[in-house]
């Protein structure tokens, strides 16, 4: 169901401001959305300002400096820094993307920087994400064939072949895309979403997966895979330059195919 | 939420009892950043939804056209008036609208458009061809008319 409002326990209330030390000369201010299941309160942003001249480049070197230096209970997911884990994943500055990619002077003003939109809250800027791990597994993403592979080696593709599936293996599973689909924040119990349906698309497009047939019957449902809209916010916020959106579209292509 | 997300908005906190957790924000241009792309998106949806009610008008027209001369007049005089007009100018703007980008999205069923650069490109030539067809429209309408 289509939803406009976050219900009462998730509004936003305004929250502490912590001022930088006096003789910063760039100070930028970073509104971070705060949530501790401890306090039995709703959700507020609590303002920190950081000096620039003291602080990496990226918007995820200065949550580190604010949680390091002004307030070690700010609760976030980083690990690579480099934007090949996909943990750091967040809303800043009103798209998400991956906090280690973003650069600092990308925002003008104070930067805004949110959890997942649309997502269960675990604490601060920590969504839960099982939904969309569930979502995955349903789409069985391993390579499935009955034919034996050669006794000498491995399952062999052309150049080619291996072309099909470029743009869709680099995908980090940050869930960015899903995340940002407005069809998928009202419809995300059923809708599969951009991430998943692009990984679905990456075992489709796969020479050496013989469970083509199979895959698509499993996404011929009004819900999986056709509440996409084309509204192409997925492709737009991919933090690594995918196109989930063309994905779908060659899906729903194949299926229109098989149909004759 | 009320379907089977429903099991993710509960969690526990640090002694181990049950919490409702929040749902984090989304909504646009508030909390997500109204784009091009969106905005042409539920663009579509509205004009859809105006379409809808504009054939209404137009069954009205026709219903009092075959009702006899005193109906007709009385809906010509109402869409003839500038409320009326306006009315009139936005039908079209949206029946333009929405069949420019429909065109758009057969295009995306056909497997194109999809690269950033294109989708960006066809959008604003979907918003300008909505506002030269329905511009175009009214000059020779008037001129004819």
């Amino acid at each position: 169901m289509a939803e406009f409002t976050l219900p009462a326990n998730s509004k936003v209330g305004k929250g502490t401001t912590y001022k930088a030390a006096p003789g910063a000369t760039r100070v930028k201010e970073f509104e971070v959305y705060r949530w501790n299941p401890d306090d039995g309160k709703n959700p507020v942003m609590d303002t920190y300002e950081v000096d620039l001249d003291k602080c990496g480049p990226m918007v995820l070197d200065a949550i580190i400096k604010i949680k390091n230096e002004i307030d070690a209970s700010l609760t976030f997911r980083r690990s690579c820094r480099e934007g090949i884990c996909g943990s750091c994943a967040m809303n800043i500055d009103g798209t998400n993307t991956l906090a280690c990619l973003k650069p600092i002077d990308d925002v003008k003003g104070a930067i805004k920087i949110t959890p997942l939109p649309h997502m269960p809250v675990v604490k601060d800027l920590v969504p839960d994400l099982n939904q969309q791990y569930a979502q995955l597994r349903s789409i069985e993403p391993w390579l499935q064939a009955d034919s034996a592979p050669p006794p000498d080696g491995e399952r062999l593709q052309s150049k080619e072949e291996r072309a099909e599936i470029d743009g869709m293996w680099e995908c980090i599973l940050c869930f960015c895309c899903s995340t940002s689909c407005p069809s998928y924040w009202w419809n995300g119990d059923r809708y599969l979403g951009p991430a998943v349906l692009l990984q679905a698309y990456r075992w489709i497009a796969d020479s050496r997966d013989e469970a083509t047939g199979k895959r698509l019957d499993a996404l011929e449902d009004p819900f999986k895979l056709y509440r996409c809209h084309t509204i192409m916010n997925c492709t737009q916020t991919c933090p690594k330059g995918l196109n989930p959106a063309k994905a779908i579209g060659k899906i729903k292509q194949l299926m229109l195919e098989r149909q004759g | 939420m009320k379907d089977v997300r429903e099991a993710l908005m509960v969690g526990r906190n640090s002694e181990g009892k049950l919490v409702r957790r929040p749902i984090s924000p989304f909504m646009i241009p508030s909390d997500y950043k109204l784009q091009m792309s969106s905005g042409s998106s539920i663009l579509h949806r509205i004009t859809g939804v105006a379409l809808g009610a504009g054939t209404l008008l137009f069954t009205a027209w026709l219903v009092c056209a075959a009702a006899g001369d005193g109906a007709f007049s009385v809906i010509q005089a109402i869409l003839g008036s500038w409320f009326g007009l306006l009315i009139l100018f936005g039908f079209t703007l949206a029946l333009f609208y929405h069949f420019c980008n429909g065109i758009r999205h057969l295009a995306w069923d056909a497997g194109k458009g999809f690269e950033l650069p294109a989708m960006h490109r066809n959008g604003k030539l979907v918003f300008a061809s909505a506002i030269i067809l329905t511009l175009a429209f009214w000059v020779i309408a008037f001129l004819v008319g």
